[in-house]
């Protein structure tokens, strides 16, 4: 074949029919978050017809507030999972960020202004990620070990740090969990949101029509500039009948933005799914597989910082709960529910919003429907287990049709 | 082809702990020539190789690439100097695209550290196109649903992309069915063509006499000889890797005839 019917080809891949492309990719394992979104939709269909007040603006309200920290933390872990580790610390170390605003705010204590609260407990934990990182990236030590030990080590200084509870009265911190935007505001927010991403996503194509690639896939290319747009003006209409969008959507979304960022476009993003793809690779190619690796788990730290902040602004205090309960499984389950592999390389930083929603959605219906908790994490492990063998699955089949 | 070597290895040595990998070993490749790297198992082949590519340190030796002495501590070393090295375990990450292989570790990206794909496609494109690998549907396909071959032929464009001086080829056609692995050979034959040097290891002699120019021996560690491919014969060259029967060195490597002494 010469190299004109070469270019044929490469160029046909595009205009290959739906049908036909949708194989390919159910044959190569290659489904995206679609499996998660269908039972999404099934589950909140289920409990809207079941659950009285449960499709509500109040309880939509109410679920983004209660995933919010948890989502946070699962930013986190989806990175973390991309490079093939695992960090169990996250959960102590969110509750060390709460601790340590809490301490930080009090007002016969230091009494910092509470934007410096937020900087330096997200900067701690940041450092203890990078502590964490550098003992699996540096001497070897596996990241379950690693991060296991600073499971206990931080719920120790959590106990060892506070006496009882401490009251957050700081209103800027408390604001992170219990602001809500105003109609404008929302407006404003679902405005800036979607000109971002409508830029982004065309600025892409206009600098591949540069370079004489075509647009593959028209459809699919009009629909992402039309979707995200309508989800967030339904998100709104939604806020605004309640109390408006709560200021902790907004570190969601931006927070998910930010990090999709880097993962997709930027140069470290790439490293990132190379070393989970293969770290021996990766490291024949040059790239600094201990700094990525470093990196890595000093994001995991900041994100559990964030979220922890949240968490603790949640409940307008730090007890000695901070960071316990099903916080270190949630998170976790939410990256993986998501779509996120747990064996390295597979997965969007959006797995970690999709898990997080579904999760918190089967607690609300049930927990309005009266379900005892035992049921509910019962229900929840159930579709963990599911998600896990699916990608098990989804993997087995792809390494078959690869060869 | 010019005769100044343009890789030359001058007494390579190197152990792991206690154990010789590679004693005193010379080594050479000239532009434009195929230059066929043999031995049994544990000869050594690979660990000359490491050491070409900046993944082992030499313990002694000089490296002259290209009339100039240099010194390789790391793979971007040697990326530098223009070597490319396509392994056995072909060092693809299966999770990625094909654009995505082809520029890792050297991704181009703006000074806010933002990958452009659009060069990085049509490159990879223009470049699978220059060496006629057809068979690929997208090259923003992930290399798992890939064929050996094709794997392969990814490889080694990937290696070409760089206007690399020297590529080296470890194992190349090892997983590969009867037709794949002529496309690969005739893939490495235009290589040298485009006047690359290239290192190619291999157990399979038919391959390795349908392709190379030079053949260079090894065996437990030390060079067992470097014979002319048009000069030899399988025979004598099994001979050297099983029996090691140096063949006498005239200090210039290539010009004997092939006869075991």
């Amino acid at each position: 074949m010469n190299a004109d019917a070469a270019a044929a080809e490469l160029r046909e891949t595009g205009l290959r029919s739906y049908p036909g492309r949708i194989r390919d990719s159910i044959k190569s394992g290659n489904l995206g978050s679609w499996p998660v979104l269908i039972a999404l939709a099934i589950i909140v269909v289920v409990f809207a017809e079941t659950a009285t007040n449960f499709f509500t603006p109040g309880n939509f309200t109410n679920i983004i507030t209660q995933m919010a920290g948890t989502c946070l933390l699962a930013y986190g872990v989806v990175f973390v999972l991309l490079i093939g580790e695992i960090d169990l610390s996250i959960s102590y170390v969110s509750g060390m960020a709460g601790v340590i605003v809490a301490e930080l705010q009090l007002p016969n204590g230091a009494h910092l202004p509470g934007i410096w609260c937020i900087v330096i407990a997200i900067l701690c934990t940041t450092a203890i990620g990078a502590m964490q990182g550098s003992i699996v990236a540096l001497v070897g030590v596996p990241s379950f070990v690693v991060t296991l030990a600073g499971f206990l080590i931080w719920q120790g200084a959590i106990q060892r740090i506070l006496g009882g509870v401490i009251t957050i009265q700081d209103s800027t911190i408390n604001n992170t969990a219990n602001y809500f935007f105003s109609d404008l505001g929302d407006w404003i927010i679902a405005a800036v949101v979607s000109s971002a991403y409508v830029v982004g996503v065309v600025g892409g194509a206009v600098a591949r029509h540069r370079h004489g690639i075509p647009l593959t896939d028209p459809i699919l290319f009009v629909a992402k500039l039309v979707v995200v747009p309508v989800i967030a003006v339904i998100t709104v209409l939604i806020c605004n009948a309640d109390r408006g969008i709560p200021f902790a959507l907004l570190l969601v979304v931006s927070s998910l933005l930010i990090w999709t960022f880097v993962a997709k476009r930027t140069v470290f993003g790439r490293h990132v799914y190379a070393v989970g793809g293969s770290a021996e690779a990766a490291r024949r190619a040059g790239i600094n597989v201990p700094r990525i690796r470093i990196l890595v788990f000093m994001i995991s730290g900041a994100m559990a910082g964030l979220g922890g902040v949240v968490l603790a602004a949640n409940i307008q205090s730090a007890d000695l709960q901070a960071g316990g309960g099903t916080l270190l499984i949630d998170a976790i389950s939410a990256a993986v529910i998501g779509g996120t592999s747990l064996f390295g390389g597979r997965g969007e930083i959006r797995n970690g919003l999709i898990g997080a929603l579904v999760i918190a959605t089967i607690a609300s219906g049930m927990n309005i429907l009266g379900l005892q908790t035992g049921t509910i994490y019962a229900v929840t492990g159930l579709i963990l287990l599911l998600a896990v063998t699916f990608d098990t699955v989804v993997r087995r089949v792809q390494v078959r049709s690869g060869r | 082809m010019s005769d100044t070597p343009l890789l030359d290895l001058r007494g390579v040595t190197k152990s792991f702990g206690s154990v010789q990998a590679l004693i005193d070993v010379d080594f050479e490749v000239r532009a434009g020539e195929v230059m066929a790297l043999v031995g049994d198992n544990g000869a050594g082949k690979s660990t000359l190789i490491k050491c070409v590519a900046g993944i082992h340190p030499m313990d002694e030796g000089e490296v002259i690439f290209d009339g100039q002495e240099v010194s390789i501590h790391g793979p971007k070393d040697a990326a530098k100097l223009g070597i490319e090295v396509v392994y056995q375990d072909l060092a693809l990450c299966d999770n990625l695209d094909v654009v995505q292989n082809m520029y890792l570790g050297r991704e181009v990206h703006d000074r806010l550290q933002r990958l452009q794909e659009p060069p990085m496609e049509a490159k990879t494109s223009e470049t699978l196109k220059s060496l006629r690998v057809t068979t690929i549907r997208s090259i923003r396909q992930p290399v798992a649903t890939l064929s050996g071959g094709q794997r392969q032929s990814v490889a080694v464009a990937r290696a070409v992309l760089w206007n690399s001086r020297l590529v080296i080829l470890d194992e190349p056609t090892a997983a590969l069915g009867v037709a794949q692995t002529e496309q690969v050979l005739s893939l490495v034959n235009r290589l040298a063509e485009q006047g690359l040097g290239v290192i190619l290891i291999s157990h399979n002699l038919h391959d390795i006499f349908e392709t190379a120019t030079r053949i260079t021996v090894l065996r437990l560690g030390r060079n067992a000889g470097v014979f002319v491919r048009e000069q030899t014969t399988q025979e004598v060259v099994v001979h050297a890797i099983t029996a090691g029967q140096p063949t006498k060195v005239s200090g210039i490597p290539g010009t004997e005839t092939g006869v075991p002494a």
